[in-house]
């Protein structure tokens, strides 16, 4: 447990003691914004249209103009994980291999489980120090909003964010295992994640292969969270993505061990 | 404290590592001696776990290398040839997070780092980025990072490589102090630095050991046979014979001096002879011209290069006769 801390401690103050953190989180929480205020904007214009046609047409309006931001809004933070998740996890060992630090780790009292796990905890938690602010703009809207959103439904939002990011980092973090080199790492994260994500569009396919794509999707899982449910088979999914990672992190790690010339 | 048996390593068709065994006694500094690429860095990584063997065994401590691998660790410090510092911690940050990775305990940790940092004579660079340091200082950093959970068996891949005369002496001088209290193995090609540290030597050669003692059987055992050079005008058949039957001298070696024409002859004579006057006598006699005369001694630097160097024996398979 020593060791897991000592792990995590060491790599959060790496992300910190760097420019690279701020700049990703400042970069991420700008766009976010900039775009909540445009989801925002739409969907208060949408309300208005539709009490108009209400009052023309005499039926009463049922526009939730939360709920409605909210999914966007997921929706939009989904795709900006996407981006975001490569450059975070891309150095995690890439960098570690190319300055030789993995042997002072590797002959150092912790097994290689230690490492893999106090590594990425430390990754999902600036991962979620970047995501949490955005909760302070829906907060906002769900205060000033009649009726409001039950608060039930931005938690499990944001499970599912964190799930998603997690499975993504993880699934980096394992890539960045396989190469000295940052850069390779982040545009093979980016790929491999882009894959995942687009193979839903499989899941119109026939028979057991569209239900195959489909469950293979990430976001198809996400959807779930995004309108409040919580699916058991959406959270075995992204803990089993996250532990086969890590498992398979950890095996390439000792495969370094055979390997290394 | 350290023994290996049979050690081997072999990535695909190339064994780096071949059959070696040695032993390392409690406060002993053993040299590893060896070319580039002879395999020293593998046997050392094998030593600290950190690539299993593919046969053979390795023991530290009474702990086996590979089953007992965590219990080994614990016990050893490892400075690579990089020295394996990040770059964006201050010094003192990284010694106390390596501290803490080696298992060092909370009450104990901030007195470890301070005595490393004295030790490696480091205090005052204690809150500098490591980054901004000098190759020299993170050499010591490295050195630091090794010896800061106070291991018993401190491992120093090349030591001293890149760092300045002075530096290098400070060096050699701390892991002499360091010695006694730890039991220390370092990796080195350069020979003074072997005579002058360490207590045994072990020469390896493309991943066999050629020998193993101390630098001073080393180089006495060769010292004794002083080795003379003549340069001479002569054809080396009947050169080679005269000079053979010598008496005491022991080994000739014949090869065509370079530009002149002349042929070179190194021999060598049996302990406590001075055969120079013989030889002189000799030449003179058969009437070919002598251009020099003069008296080599060995060092450990001939041993290390008769014993790694096959080629130049391969190039003149005639030259050695007894």
């Amino acid at each position: 447990m020593q060791n897991l801390y000592a792990i995590y401690r060491k790599e959060l103050a790496h992300y910190f003691v760097s420019p690279v953190a701020y700049i990703l989180i400042g970069v991420f929480l700008i766009v976010a914004g900039f775009f909540f205020n445009i989801i925002l904007a739409s969907a208060i214009q949408s309300a208005f249209s539709a009490e108009m046609q209400s009052m023309r047409f005499g039926a009463p309006a049922d526009f939730d103009v939360p709920g409605a931001v909210l999914r966007s809004f997921l929706g939009l933070m989904s795709t900006l994980v996407l981006f975001i998740s490569p450059l975070l996890a891309m150095g995690v060992y890439a960098e570690e291999r190319k300055r030789g630090t993995i042997e002072l780790l590797m002959t150092s009292p912790i097994t290689d489980a230690e490492i893999v796990l106090g590594k990425f905890l430390a990754s999902l938690t600036l991962y979620a120090i970047m995501i949490l602010p955005t909760a302070i703009l829906l907060a906002f809207m769900n205060f000033r909003s009649e009726p409001h959103l039950p608060w039930r439904m931005l938690l499990i939002g944001y499970a599912g964010i964190l799930l998603l990011g997690g499975s993504l980092l993880a699934l980096g973090s394992l890539i960045s295992s396989f190469t000295e080199n940052q850069l390779i790492a982040g545009v093979l994260t980016f790929a491999v994640s882009l894959v995942i994500w687009v193979i839903d569009a499989g899941r119109r396919a026939e028979g057991w292969k569209g239900d195959l794509f489909g469950y293979l999707s990430l976001v198809r899982h996400y959807d779930d969270f995004t309108r409040g449910v919580v699916d058991t088979s959406a959270l075995i999914y992204y803990c089993s993505f996250i532990f086969l990672c890590m498992f398979l992190t950890v095996r390439s790690l000792e495969s370094m061990r055979w390997r290394h010339a | 404290m350290i023994e290996v048996q049979d050690l081997t390593k072999t990535f695909g068709e190339r064994t780096a590592v071949d059959h070696i065994s040695f032993a390392v006694n409690k406060g002993e500094i053993l040299g590893f001696l060896g070319p580039n690429g002879a395999g020293k860095t593998t046997t050392m990584r094998m030593l600290t776990s950190f690539m299993p063997a593919t046969s053979g065994t390795a023991r530290i401590a009474g702990f086996d290398v590979f089953d007992n691998s965590l219990e080994v660790r614990r016990h050893i410090g490892y400075l690579p040839e990089n020295p394996p510092v990040y770059p964006d911690m201050t010094v003192e940050s990284y010694l106390d997070f390596v501290a803490r990775i080696k298992g060092v305990s909370a009450e104990k940790r901030a007195q470890r780092v301070t005595d490393a940092l004295e030790k490696t004579n480091i205090t005052d660079k204690r809150d500098e980025l490591i980054k901004r340091l000098s190759r020299g200082y993170k050499q010591r950093v490295g050195l630091a990072q090794a010896l800061v959970h106070d291991p018993d068996v401190i491992i120093l891949d090349e030591p001293t490589v890149g760092l300045d005369p002075k530096q290098i002496i400070e060096v050699r001088h701390l892991i002499k102090n360091l010695a006694g209290s730890h039991t220390i193995v370092l990796s080195t090609h350069i020979l003074p630095e072997v005579s002058m540290t360490c207590d045994r030597v072990v020469i390896i050669n493309k991943g066999k050991i050629a020998a193993v003692d101390t630098p001073q059987n080393l180089t006495s055992q060769l010292k004794g046979g002083q080795r003379i050079r003549v340069e001479v005008q002569a054809s080396e058949q009947p050169l080679r014979e005269v000079l053979a039957q010598i008496p005491g001298a022991s080994r000739v070696q014949i090869e065509a001096a370079p530009l002149t024409g002349h042929v070179l002859a190194t021999i060598e004579a049996a302990e406590g002879k001075d055969i120079r006057s013989a030889i002189a006598a000799r030449i003179v006699e058969k009437g070919w011209p002598l251009f020099e005369l003069k008296g080599v001694s060995l060092s450990l630097e001939d041993i290390f290069l008769e014993l790694t160097t096959d080629d130049a024996a391969h190039a003149q398979p005639s030259a050695k006769s007894e």
